[in-house]
């Protein structure tokens, strides 16, 4: 039996003129690690901060676990919370803020230490016990603040882009080692990022927000290849979209289309065109953007508009890239890579 | 031009020079000013008077330590210095708090600036006005007796405990001020992080609201204890017969200076030590 961890329905939240939520109904399972995604300003943390009841909406309910916490304080909830900014206690350390959480429900001292000691271990921080938050890096202090929300093991945690303050390396060895952790501990994630590889490529699911509404609710897989709006086509990977007068010369019908620019092939202007079950269209090169394992075309279409197309350098250099620029080319994809996306309303 | 420029990049490659030029100025107003006077006081504690003529002899005696420690109206007016000061202090705080509080959390935040203004205007009205506004307040029949009359009480006339009233009055702001701000800056997340790992308001408030502002009420107490340590004059006009330190530093001035300065390293004293005791508090950091 797969039960329901949180259930949101037609959940609003105005700040004043504002609409920050505009009714947003969701569903997340137990023990899935669900992702929200949406540019900066669609709602994600208003989302996230209702749950955790820091908010109270203007409209609507939320049910964790079959029941109904709409009125509920945060403390009265079985959820916790790693903040953007970790919002670690300063005045304490590092064993004494993870340890917090069990010292408020008065888990006796030898035991809360203990239990603060092993979740500093499960996330690599053993010895750092002493330690003031300020004493600590960037990373660290993501991790303490991680600790500090597993340690009470809630059924659900929830986590507003805690990865956003690290740099590259760190954040793509956190990403392995948070996912790593949820399978672990089978709690419930609900995961905010406005960086849409990292939803992809961590979530059982993902929603997509914009504009204080939910876009499309799927699997990381539903989500990239059979976009359900325009705007989750574009944001989800590469805008690559064919509509109007180009999408009904290229395609045969009207309506919009997307193309994933890794699915599309550059040939040669007088090779490719005729093949079955393909799609083709000529173009001039505007562009060229060496990637290092891979190359970017933009390619004008004598269609109209616009695509790009991703190539791996197998055997091309910068070099070879950079003559492409200004020539005739034809681009060539498999019919079934047209999505058709529908428009909203 | 360029010999500006020139000074410029060699102060900058030369951060020692910098500061010692940036320094030289303050540090011998320091010097010279405060701590030469400050030297002289102490020099002159151990010099004598000659009983008959009033005249400084300039012998080195430690009598008037001596005297200062064993003579009982002396030992009695430095610990009651000291215990107004604390009153002081502790009356300051535990009505700072409450008023800081709504001043930086529960105001609206466009009253806010506002409210905290209106905390600090006493201190742009002289000193000498508002202590005898006190007195008007305390004398027989004043406002303070008029309205406690209809509960059947009265005033606490002049005093120790008018003097200690009048002093909380006179050094509030002081207090006020840096908790308001230690309020005003306490991040909103944390507060948000403490409910979210199970804390009630109460618990919140001891665990985490409270340890973040104490280092600032430990630095408004500086101010309190210091001041209220060397006053002389509000403990004049409406301290009735009182004595405190600096009342004695005053009447030995003509007769017996280095007994006078005696007295007054006691206050240096006590300020130096509790300026130690607070510095454990992290208290100076947060001035
Ligand atoms: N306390 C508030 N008062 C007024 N408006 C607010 C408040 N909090 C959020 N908003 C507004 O609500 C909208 C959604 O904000 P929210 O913080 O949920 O966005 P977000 O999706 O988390 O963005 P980001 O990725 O930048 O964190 C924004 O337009 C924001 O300006
Ligand atoms: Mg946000």
């Amino acid at each position: 039996m797969e039960g329901i961890a949180i259930r949101l329905r037609d959940l609003r939240k105005s700040f004043g003129e504002t609409t920050a939520v505009a009714g947003v109904d969701l569903e997340i399972r137990d023990g899935e690690f669900f992702s929200m995604l949406g540019p900066s300003g669609s709602g994600k943390t208003t989302v996230l901060r209702m749950i955790a009841g820091f908010e109270s909406p203007t409209g609507g309910t939320i049910e964790l676990a079959g029941q109904d916490v709409t009125g509920l304080a945060p403390f009265e909830r079985d959820v916790h919370t790693v903040f953007q900014d970790y919002a670690l206690f300063p005045h304490m350390t590092v064993e004494q803020n993870v340890a917090y959480g069990l010292k408020v429900r008065g888990v006796p001292k030898s035991e809360r230490l203990a239990r603060a000691r092993q979740a500093l271990a499960e996330v690599r921080l053993e010895g750092y016990g002493a330690r003031r938050p300020a004493q600590l890096s960037g990373g660290q202090r993501q991790r303490v603040a991680l600790a500090r929300a597993l340690v009470g093991r809630p059924r659900l945690l929830l986590l507003d882009e805690p990865l956003g303050a690290l740099d590259l390396k760190l954040r793509e060895q956190m990403q392995v080692e948070l996912k790593a952790l949820q399978r672990e501990v089978g709690i419930t994630f609900v995961f905010v990022t406005h960086d849409q590889e990292e939803a992809l490529t961590m979530s059982d699911r993902i929603a997509v927000f914009d504009q204080g509404r939910i876009q499309q609710v799927g699997t990381p897989a539903e989500v990239y290849e059979r976009p359900a709006t325009p705007f989750v086509a574009s944001f989800v990977g590469t805008s690559n979209l064919l509509a109007g007068e180009a999408a009904e010369r290229i395609v045969g019908t009207t309506g919009t289309y997307s193309i994933r620019p890794e699915k599309i092939r550059v040939l040669k202007d007088s090779e490719g065109a005729g093949e079955p079950d393909h799609e083709s269209a000529a173009g001039t090169v505007a562009e060229v953007v060496y990637l290092g394992d891979s190359t970017r075309f933009l390619v004008d279409l004598d269609a109209g508009g616009r695509l790009t197309a991703l190539q791996q350098n197998l055997e091309t250099s910068a070099e070879d890239v950079a003559a492409y620029r200004g020539s005739r080319v034809r681009l060539r994809w498999h019919r079934r890579h047209t999505v058709h996306v529908p428009d909203p309303r | 031009m360029s010999l500006l420029n020139r000074t410029a990049g060699a102060l900058y490659r030369r951060p020692r020079l910098r500061l010692s030029l940036l320094l030289t100025a303050p540090l011998l107003w320091l010097a010279v000013l405060y701590l030469g006077s400050l030297s002289v006081l102490f020099v002159s504690a151990f010099w004598t008077t000659d009983s008959f003529t009033s005249e400084v002899v300039k012998v080195w005696s430690t009598d008037n330590f001596h005297e200062l420690f064993t003579v009982p109206v002396y030992r009695q007016v430095v610990l009651r210095s000291i215990g107004v000061a604390l009153a002081v202090t502790v009356l300051c705080a535990v009505i700072a708090f409450p008023l800081a509080f709504y001043t930086a959390r529960v105001a609206r935040p466009k009253w806010r600036p506002l409210l905290v203004v209106a905390i600090l205007t006493p201190l742009w009205a002289s000193y000498l006005v508002k202590v005898y506004a006190w007195r008007l307040i305390l004398s027989q029949g004043g406002l303070a007796d008029w309205m406690l009359k209809p509960f059947g009480l009265s005033g606490p006339g002049f005093g120790l405990p008018a003097a200690v009233l009048t002093l909380t009055y006179l050094w509030l702001p002081y207090m006020v001020l840096p908790i308001h701000t230690a309020l005003e800056q306490l991040p909103a997340n944390l507060l948000d992080a403490s409910a979210d790992l199970g804390a009630r308001a109460g618990r919140t408030f001891r665990s985490v609201v409270l340890p973040m502002v104490l280092p600032s009420v430990a630095a408004g107490s500086i101010f309190t204890f210091s001041l209220s340590l060397g006053d002389y004059i509000t403990v004049q006009i409406v301290g009735g017969k009182t004595q405190l330190i600096g009342n004695l530093v005053y009447s030995n001035i003509e007769l017996n200076l280095p007994m006078a300065a005696a007295l007054g390293t006691v206050p240096v004293v006590v300020i130096v030590v509790y300026l130690l005791a607070m510095r454990r508090t992290g208290a100076l950091s947060s001035l």
